[in-house]
């Protein structure tokens, strides 16, 4: 369990394919990147939970490459991701749904892509001490496999055809 | 009309910003009874971003979900087209109001609407009833997309209970654990999934035999909070059943996630 302070973008799938398309307005390097479409209202984040990660699975890779050093979201990630991170970054896990509490941990700094609707777009958004779990580290470890592996093993124990 | 719209925005306030007794008794049952400590803090978060949204008014999770609306009519209300765009008037109310994000697209052109309508947007189902009551149930992507529905044999009986725990198995920490399970058995094809998400309305302070057989064989997988591990995946399994053909057995499984968000305002006109 972490806590992380400083400022990270928000990416949902809109944003991840725009940035591939015409390239990441902000400089990647050791930048972190938040799954997340947030509730703004009056330039105030009122909510932003994180969003399934999943669906970036295979939108992630070049922003690892261009330097990004962690990823912000829940439920984890696919085995290529955990492969990508190793050496190199780390999956944080940010209580789903709990939009409130993120909030008031959270400030506004800016915006990319408004154009892509609220959900959509990419905040620039600054995090005080958002306390985290690594879902995946940099050393191939994943803990989401961890317990599929584990409930697979559960499951065929109950239900064996 | 105008006092539908109103209600149905008040409804949807009420749902996004206080989350029902029986979940959150729910939840705090099962944060009391989770020994690791990730799993604990997960609920401990849950639980205070619950109270923080209740206060401060604000929205309990930022997907705010799509429409979906349950309308009880009294015999001397007409069903005519004004009821639907009361509702959906009352859905754009809602969407400043508390706020919601505007959540709602073409399906192809992924073109957003700004107001959470569109086409068939409010989902609006009616029954008949002795009060004119509005209930929402805010519905996240999250959990959604999780849901499955299949097509069993008359003879496959014995694989509902598999089919159910089967779809926590894939969707694993994806629909934000733990979970409500809304199960739907009998009915026709589309009518099985309305089942299953029907159930979801139902309170979770008690479980029959069936649905908790169901609830305890998902907590076996041991998925727990967030897909982090832990006990408690499931926090209940409500199951509805309607009469179907002699030669189908349709099971629908719409998995909704802890932020379990309903409220009922009664209209008064």
């Amino acid at each position: 369990m972490v806590e992380l302070s400083g400022i990270v973008y928000t990416a949902r799938d809109e944003a991840h394919l725009r940035m591939m398309d015409e390239g990441i307005p902000f400089d990647p390097e050791g930048a972190a990147i938040f799954h997340c479409g947030p509730v703004v209202v009056d330039e105030r984040i009122v909510a932003a939970g994180p969003t399934t990660s999943a669906r970036m699975n295979d939108l992630s890779g070049f922003l690892l490459d261009a330097g990004v050093r962690a990823l912000v979201g829940k439920g984890g990630m696919g085995a290529g991701v955990v492969g990508q991170l190793k050496g190199r970054g780390v999956y944080l896990a940010l209580t789903g749904g709990c939009a409130a509490l993120a909030a008031s941990r959270m400030t506004l700094r800016g915006v990319y892509f408004e154009d892509l609707g609220m959900a959509e777009a990419t905040w620039i958004i600054g995090f005080d001490r958002v306390p985290l779990v690594v879902g995946i580290d940099s050393h191939g470890r994943d803990l989401y496999a961890e317990v599929d592996t584990h409930a697979k093993e559960q499951f065929k124990r109950r239900f064996t055809l | 009309m105008k006092a539908v719209s109103r209600s149905t925005c008040r409804a949807f306030l009420e749902a996004e910003i206080r989350l029902p007794g029986d979940i959150r008794r729910a939840i705090s049952a099962a944060r009391d009874a989770e020994t690791d400590t990730i799993a604990r803090g997960e609920l401990q978060n849950i639980l205070a971003n619950i109270d923080r949204a209740e206060d401060m008014k604000l929205p309990i999770c930022q997907d705010t979900g799509v429409p979906v609306v349950y309308i009880t009519l009294p015999p001397e209300i007409p069903l005519d087209q004004g009821l639907y765009d009361a509702v959906a008037e009352g859905v754009r109310q809602a969407t400043a109001a508390v706020p919601m994000r505007p959540n709602v697209v073409t399906p192809l052109g992924r073109e957003n609407s700004r107001d959470n309508t569109g086409a068939g947007m409010p989902a609006v189902h009616v029954r008949p009833g002795p009060r004119f009551t509005i209930t929402v149930l805010p519905k996240g992507a999250g959990a959604e997309n999780m849901s499955r529905i299949a097509m069993l044999l008359p003879s496959q009986k014995d694989r509902i209970a598999r089919f159910v725990v089967e779809t926590m198995l894939i969707a694993g920490g994806k629909p934000c654990p733990p979970v409500v399970l809304g199960v739907g058995i009998g009915s026709t094809f589309d009518g099985v999934a309305a089942l299953a998400k029907e159930a979801l309305l139902e309170p979770v302070d008690t479980m029959s035999g069936f649905e908790r057989e169901l609830c305890d064989a998902v907590n076996e997988l041991g998925i727990g909070p967030m897909g982090l591990g832990g006990k408690t995946t499931c926090l209940a399994v409500k199951v509805k059943t309607a009469g179907c053909h002699t030669a189908s057995l349709p099971v629908a499984v719409n998995v909704q996630c802890w932020a379990c968000r309903r409220a009922t305002v009664e209209v008064v006109l």
